[in-house]
C-alpha cells in the first residue's frame, strides 16, 4: 500500500491542488483574513474614535473587508499564463 | 400605503418575468448558446447566498447590536479565498462522478453507502424546511408592511384563500418544477433556473441599494451626516462602538459556521458545484461574488441607523421591515415597492434553489432506494418519467411543509434565529464531507457516527431550546435541565457556561462531530470499497480519465447493462449514452462494445447522475455478476493503474525517440542524395570541357599549334580540378565515416602558421595582395594532426586570396591564445559574405557567387575544414559584421570527451560547404 502512495505522491501528488504559487499566496491569504477579521487585531479599532466623521471600528471593519477582496482579485486575476497551461495539463 | 391587489399583481408579474427569462435561457442553450457559461453569470448565481434573511435581516441585527450582521459574509468572502482550492476539487469530483447532491457526495465517498444518503438527506430535509419557511415569512412580512396603514401597524387580515404568501410559494413551486425538472438530465443542470436565479440577485442588489441611496442622500446629506447625527445619541454611539463587551468568540464562531454554511448549504452546493459550467469560472467568481456581498451590506448601516434616528427607540420593535418602511414614509411607493421586489427576489432565489437541491436529495436517496427495494417497479420497463414526478411531488411537499412551519411557527422567531439554525445543521456535514476530500483514512462508519452525534447535539443544544423558548413547550428543560439535572442544560451543556447558546450549540456538536468522526474512523482499517472511494475522490486531480482506476471485477453482459441503463435514463437517451461511448472507444457500435470493467463504471456514473450513486451501485450490481473486492485486490488495481499510466508514459517517450530518429534518417538520406547529385554535377562540367576540346582538336588536324598548346593547357588544368575533386571527396567521406588517418603530435602551431603564410604569400604576390601574420611571442604545444591542420590553414589563405580586390588587397593573419585554447584569425578586404550565406558557405558544393562568376574551386574545401576543426573538438566560424570576410578558428588545449583523435566510430555530420 505505501509503495502505491508514495509512487503516487512522488509526482502525480505534487500536482495536486496546493502546489503553485497561486495556491499557496491563496492559502496565505486565507490564513491573513483570518487574522485580520478577528480577536485580537480587531480590538485594536474597538474604540470611540472617528475617521473622516464616520465611527471607526466599522469603517476599519469594512476596510478590511475591501482589502482582502482586493487582495484576492489580485492573486487569481494576475496569473493568466499559469492558468491555461495547468488546466489544460489537468 | 399599497393596495393589496397592486402589491400581489406586481409580484406575480416579477414571477411571470421569471418564467420568461428561464424559458429563454433554456432555449438559448437548447440552441447551443448559452447565456450561463461566463464567470459574471456565475458569481450572480452563487450571491443566491444572499436570502430575504440578508435583505431584512442585516438591517434589523445591525438596529439592534450592531456590526453582528457581518460574520455572516465574512464567512462565505473567507471561503471564496480558498475556493479556487477547495470548491474546484469539490467540482471536479462532482463532474467525475456525477455526483448531483451534498448527500450523494457524502454517501458516494464513504463507498456508496445507501444509509449515509438517506441520513444526510433527512437531516437536510429538517434543517432546511425551516430556512424556506423563513423566506415565506420575510414574503409575507413585505406583504403586510406594504398593506399596512401605517408604519408599524397592523395589516388587514386576508383570508387563507386570499394570502399571498401561499400563492407565492404555490407559483415557486410551479417554478421549480418547470425549470428544475423539465428533463432528467444526467449531470443535473438547469440553465434556465440558473439564469433566473442570477437575475434575481442583480435586482436584489440594484433594489437594496437604491433604498440605501434614497436613505443617505435623500434623508441625510451623505453618510457623514447620516452617521454623525447618530453617533450623537448615545444608544447608537454604542451600537458602533461595542466597547469591551464585544463577544470575540462569538465573533469567530459566526463567521466559521457561516464559512461552513456557505460551502455546505444545498442550494449553495447546487450552484457552485452542480450547476457550475466551467472550473476556471471559480477563478473571477472567486472575488466577484465577495465584491457583491460588500456591495449589498455598504448600507446596512446607514439604513438601521436611519430607521433608528427617524422611528426613535420605538423602531428596533420592526427593525427588520425598516428597508421598507423607510421609503414608505417619505411617501417612496415606488421606491417601496422596487424594495419589496428585491426582497421578493432574495426569497425566491433561495426557495427555487433550495428546492431543486433538497428534492433531489429527497428522490435520489428517500424515496426511490425505497421504491426500487419494495420490488413494486420490477415489472416497470422505463421509469425516467416516474423519477421526474418524484422531484415534482418533492418539490410540492417541500414548498407545502415549509409554508406549514411558516403558518404555524412564523411569528415565533426573529428572522436571523431561524437562520443560523439551519447554518448550524449544514454544518454538521463539514467533517465527512471536507474531510473526505483530504484524508483517505475517513470511513463510513465515521462518518455516520459523527453525523449522528453532531445532529444530536443540534437538535438537542439548538433546535429544542428555541421551541421551548417560542412558548409551545415548557422552558423548564432548558432552565433547570431534564428530571432537573443542571449538567444536561441543553445551553451549558455539562456546566460549560459562558458562551451564548448559539456558539455553544456549535463547539458541542462540531467537537464531537469531529472526535468522532476520527475517532471512530481510527478505530479499524478501511474496507476495500471505501478505500477505492477514498482514492477516487483525494486523488481526484491525479489522474486523467482513462488512467483512473476501475474497482470492479467480474462478468456483465452489454444487454443487460444497456436495459438497465434505458429503465432509467429513457430508451432514447440512453442508446445516445452508449454509442457515444462506442464511439469513444472505437468500437463499430453498441453490440461491438465489449461489456469490461470500464463499461461497467461507465453505466453506474450515468445512473448515477440520474439516481445518486448509492442507488446506482445496487442496481448495476443487481444485472452483473460481481467478486468482491479485497482491499489488497484494490490496492492491486490501483498499482496496475499506476503502472499503466508509467508504461503509457514510456511508450509515448519511446515512440517520440523513433520519431526523431526516423526524421534524422531521412535527413541524411536527403543529403546523401543532394550530395551525390552535386558530385556527379561537379564531375561532369570539367569532363565536358575536357571532351569537347579533344572533339575539336580532333575534328580539326589543321588546327594552329599554338592554339592547340592553349587548349591542351586547359585540358591539363581540368584533369587537375578532377583529380583534386575526387581526392577531396574521398577526403571528406573518409572523415565523415570515421576512416580517416590521423597523426596527432604535439605541434607548435606559431611554426604552422608561419609556413602556411610562406606558402600562400607567392599566390598573394600574384594578385597584388599583402599579407600580415601576427603571432604571439610563445606557445604551449597543442595536440593536432599537423598535415591536417596546415591544410585548413592553406584553404582559409587561399580562399581569402581568391576574393580580395585585385589591387589594393589585404590578408591578415592572427594567431592568439587563451586559458581555454588558441585562435587562428584569417581576416580579407574582399566584398564578405551576407548574413544569409553565412552557414550556407560550409555546405558542400555550396560556392559563394558574389559577383555573379562561379569562383574557381571544387566547394568542399570550407566542409573538410571545418570536419578537420571540429574532430579536434574546435570550431571555425565566420565572424560576424564587415568589413570582408573574418574566419575565426578556435582549437582548445584538450578536446572535450567524445570525438577526439582516437575516436574512430562514425561522427554526426555537421553542416558542410565550400569556398565562398
Amino acid at each position: 500500500m505505501n509503495a502505491c502512495k508514495g509512487r503516487g505522491r512522488s509526482r502525480a501528488g505534487e500536482t495536486s491542488v496546493f502546489r503553485g504559487l497561486v495556491a499557496q499566496r491563496l492559502v496565505a491569504l486565507y490564513a491573513g483574513g483570518w487574522v485580520l477579521l478577528n480577536f485580537p487585531l480587531l480590538a485594536l479599532w474597538n474604540r470611540e474614535l472617528s475617521v473622516f466623521g464616520l465611527p471607526l471600528f466599522p469603517l476599519a471593519l469594512f476596510s478590511g473587508w475591501a482589502l482582502l477582496i482586493a487582495l484576492l482579485a489580485w492573486v487569481v486575476e494576475s496569473d493568466r499564463s499559469e492558468r491555461g497551461e495547468r488546466d489544460a495539463g489537468r | 400605503m399599497l393596495s393589496y391587489e397592486l402589491v400581489v399583481g406586481a409580484s406575480l408579474a416579477y414571477l411571470l418575468l421569471l418564467y420568461a427569462i428561464a424559458y429563454w435561457a433554456d432555449r438559448r442553450a437548447a440552441a447551443g448558446r448559452s447565456v450561463i457559461g461566463n464567470a459574471w453569470v456565475y458569481a450572480l448565481s452563487i450571491a443566491v447566498y444572499c436570502t430575504a434573511w440578508t435583505y431584512f435581516g442585516s438591517v434589523g441585527t445591525a438596529a439592534t447590536s450592531g456590526l453582528w450582521f457581518l460574520p455572516i459574509y465574512l464567512g462565505p468572502t473567507l471561503a471564496m479565498v480558498l475556493a479556487w482550492v477547495v470548491v474546484r476539487k469539490m467540482i471536479r469530483i462532482a463532474r467525475t462522478y456525477r455526483i448531483t447532491s451534498i448527500s450523494d457526495f457524502i454517501a458516494s465517498r464513504y463507498g456508496k453507502s445507501p444509509a449515509l444518503a438517506a441520513l444526510v438527506a433527512a437531516f437536510t430535509v429538517v434543517g432546511i424546511v425551516p430556512y424556506i419557511a423563513l423566506q415565506l415569512k420575510a414574503i409575507d412580512a413585505g406583504f403586510a408592511v406594504l398593506t399596512a396603514p401605517g408604519i408599524g401597524l397592523e395589516a388587514p387580515a386576508q383570508p387563507w384563500w386570499a394570502d399571498g404568501t401561499f400563492y407565492t410559494a404555490l407559483a415557486l413551486a410551479g417554478f421549480t418544477m418547470i425549470f428544475g425538472t423539465r428533463q432528467l438530465d444526467a449531470t443535473e443542470r438547469h440553465e434556465g433556473m440558473v439564469a433566473a436565479v442570477a437575475f434575481e440577485s442583480l435586482v436584489k442588489l440594484l433594489a437594496f441599494m437604491a433604498a440605501g441611496v434614497f436613505v443617505t442622500w435623500g434623508l441625510f446629506g451623505g453618510p457623514v451626516d447620516l452617521f454623525e447625527r447618530a453617533m450623537a445619541v448615545p444608544e447608537i454611539a454604542a451600537l458602533m462602538t461595542p466597547g469591551e463587551d464585544f463577544a470575540y468568540g462569538r465573533w469567530f464562531a459566526l463567521t466559521l459556521l457561516a464559512m461552513l454554511a456557505f460551502l455546505l448549504l444545498p442550494r449553495q452546493f447546487q450552484v457552485m458545484v452542480v450547476e457550475n459550467v466551467d472550473e476556471r469560472h471559480l477563478r473571477r467568481a472567486a472575488w466577484v461574488f465577495p465584491a457583491y456581498l460588500l456591495a449589498i451590506n455598504i448600507f446596512v448601516l446607514p439604513i438601521a441607523l436611519a430607521g433608528l434616528l427617524l422611528f426613535g427607540a420605538g423602531g428596533t420593535a420592526f427593525a427588520d421591515d425598516f428597508v421598507l418602511s423607510l421609503p414608505l414614509s417619505e411617501g417612496q411607493r415606488l421606491l417601496a415597492l422596487l424594495v419589496f421586489i428585491g426582497g421578493l427576489s432574495a426569497a425566491t432565489g433561495m426557495i427555487i434553489v433550495e428546492a431543486i437541491a433538497v428534492a433531489t436529495m429527497v428522490c435520489n436517496d428517500l424515496v426511490m432506494p425505497r421504491l426500487l427495494r419494495s420490488g413494486r417497479l420490477a415489472t416497470r420497463a422505463d421509469l425516467s418519467a416516474l423519477l421526474l414526478w418524484v422531484r415534482r411531488a418533492a418539490i410540492l411537499l417541500l414548498l407545502l411543509l415549509g409554508y406549514l412551519y411558516f403558518a404555524l411557527a412564523g411569528e415565533a422567531y426573529a428572522l436571523v434565529q431561524i437562520g443560523l439554525i439551519s447554518f448550524a445543521a449544514v454544518a454538521q456535514f463539514a467533517p465527512a464531507l471536507l474531510g473526505g476530500m483530504y484524508w483517505k483514512g475517513g470511513t463510513r462508519a465515521g462518518a455516520m457516527a459523527g453525523l449522528i452525534a453532531g445532529f444530536g447535539l443540534w437538535v438537542y443544544t439548538l433546535m429544542l431550546p428555541s421551541i421551548a423558548k417560542s412558548d409551545w413547550w415548557t422552558t423548564g428543560f432548558v432552565e433547570l435541565g431534564p428530571w432537573g439535572i443542571a449538567l444536561l442544560r441543553p445551553e451549558q451543556l455539562l456546566g460549560l457556561a459562558g458562551l451564548d447558546p448559539l456558539t455553544h450549540a456549535l463547539f458541542w456538536s462540531l467537537l464531537v462531530n469531529v472526535g468522532l468522526y476520527v475517532g471512530v474512523s481510527l478505530a479499524r482499517a478501511p474496507s476495500a470499497a471505501e478505500t477505492s472511494q477514498a482514492l477516487l475522490f483525494v486523488d481526484v486531480f491525479e489522474r486523467t480519465a482513462q488512467h483512473k482506476p476501475v474497482f470492479w471485477r467480474g462478468r456483465a453482459q452489454i444487454d443487460d447493462l444497456l436495459a438497465l441503463t434505458e429503465r432509467f435514463l429513457g430508451r432514447e437517451r440512453a442508446r445516445r449514452v452508449f454509442t457515444a461511448y462506442a464511439d469513444r472507444i472505437g468500437a463499430a457500435g453498441i453490440e461491438a462494445v465489449v461489456p469490461d470493467a470500464r463499461l461497467v463504471q461507465f453505466v453506474e456514473t450515468q445512473l448515477a447522475g440520474a439516481i445518486g450513486s448509492a442507488s446506482a451501485r445496487v442496481m448495476v450490481a443487481s444485472v452483473v455478476e460481481e467478486e468482491s473486492l479485497g482491499l489488497d485486490d484494490v490496492m492491486r488495481i490501483l498499482d496496475e493503474a499506476s503502472q499503466l499510466r508509467a508504461y503509457s508514459r514510456e511508450l509515448e517517450q519511446a515512440s517520440a525517440e523513433l520519431r526523431a530518429a526516423n526524421q534524422r534518417l531521412e535527413s541524411l538520406d536527403r543529403l546523401k542524395d543532394d550530395f551525390m547529385s552535386s558530385v556527379t554535377h561537379e564531375l561532369r562540367t570539367p569532363l565536358t570541357a575536357i571532351r569537347a576540346l579533344a572533339e575539336l582538336m580532333l575534328d580539326e588536324p589543321q588546327m594552329a599549334p599554338a592554339q592547340r598548346q592553349q587548349f591542351l593547357g586547359i585540358v591539363v588544368a581540368e584533369t587537375e580540378r578532377l583529380s583534386r575533386l575526387v581526392n577531396q571527396v574521398l577526403d571528406l567521406a573518409k572523415i565523415e565515416s570515421g576512416h580517416a588517418q590521423w597523426h596527432t603530435d604535439d605541434v607548435d602551431m606559431r611554426a604552422l602558421v608561419q609556413q602556411a603564410a610562406q606558402t600562400v604569400a607567392e599566390l598573394l604576390q600574384q594578385r597584388g595582395a599583402s599579407l600580415h601574420v601576427e603571432l604571439p611571442a610563445a606557445l604551449p604545444p597543442i595536440r593536432v594532426d599537423p598535415d591536417r591542420m596546415t591544410q585548413v590553414l592553406l584553404n582559409l589563405l587561399t580562399n581569402a586570396a581568391k576574393f580580395v580586390p585585385a589591387p589594393g588587397g589585404r590578408v591578415e593573419l592572427r594567431l592568439s591564445h587563451d586559458a581555454q585554447g588558441l585562435t587562428v584569425e584569417v581576416h580579407d578586404n574582399g566584398p564578405g559574405v551576407s548574413a544569409d550565406q553565412r552557414e550556407l558557405i560550409f555546405e558542400r558544393f555550396h560556392q559563394g557567387t558574389e559577383g555573379g562568376a562561379r569562383p574557381p574551386g571544387t566547394g568542399l574545401g570550407l566542409p573538410i575544414s571545418r570536419q578537420i576543426v571540429e574532430h579536434f573538438g574546435g570550431r571555425l566560424t565566420l565572424r560576424e559584421g564587415g568589413p570582408g570576410a573574418c574566419f575565426v578558428l578556435t582549437l582548445p588545449w584538450t578536446p572535450p570527451p567524445g570525438p577526439g583523435p582516437t575516436d574512430a566510430g562514425p561522427r554526426p555530420r555537421t553542416t558542410a560547404g565550400d569556398d565562398r
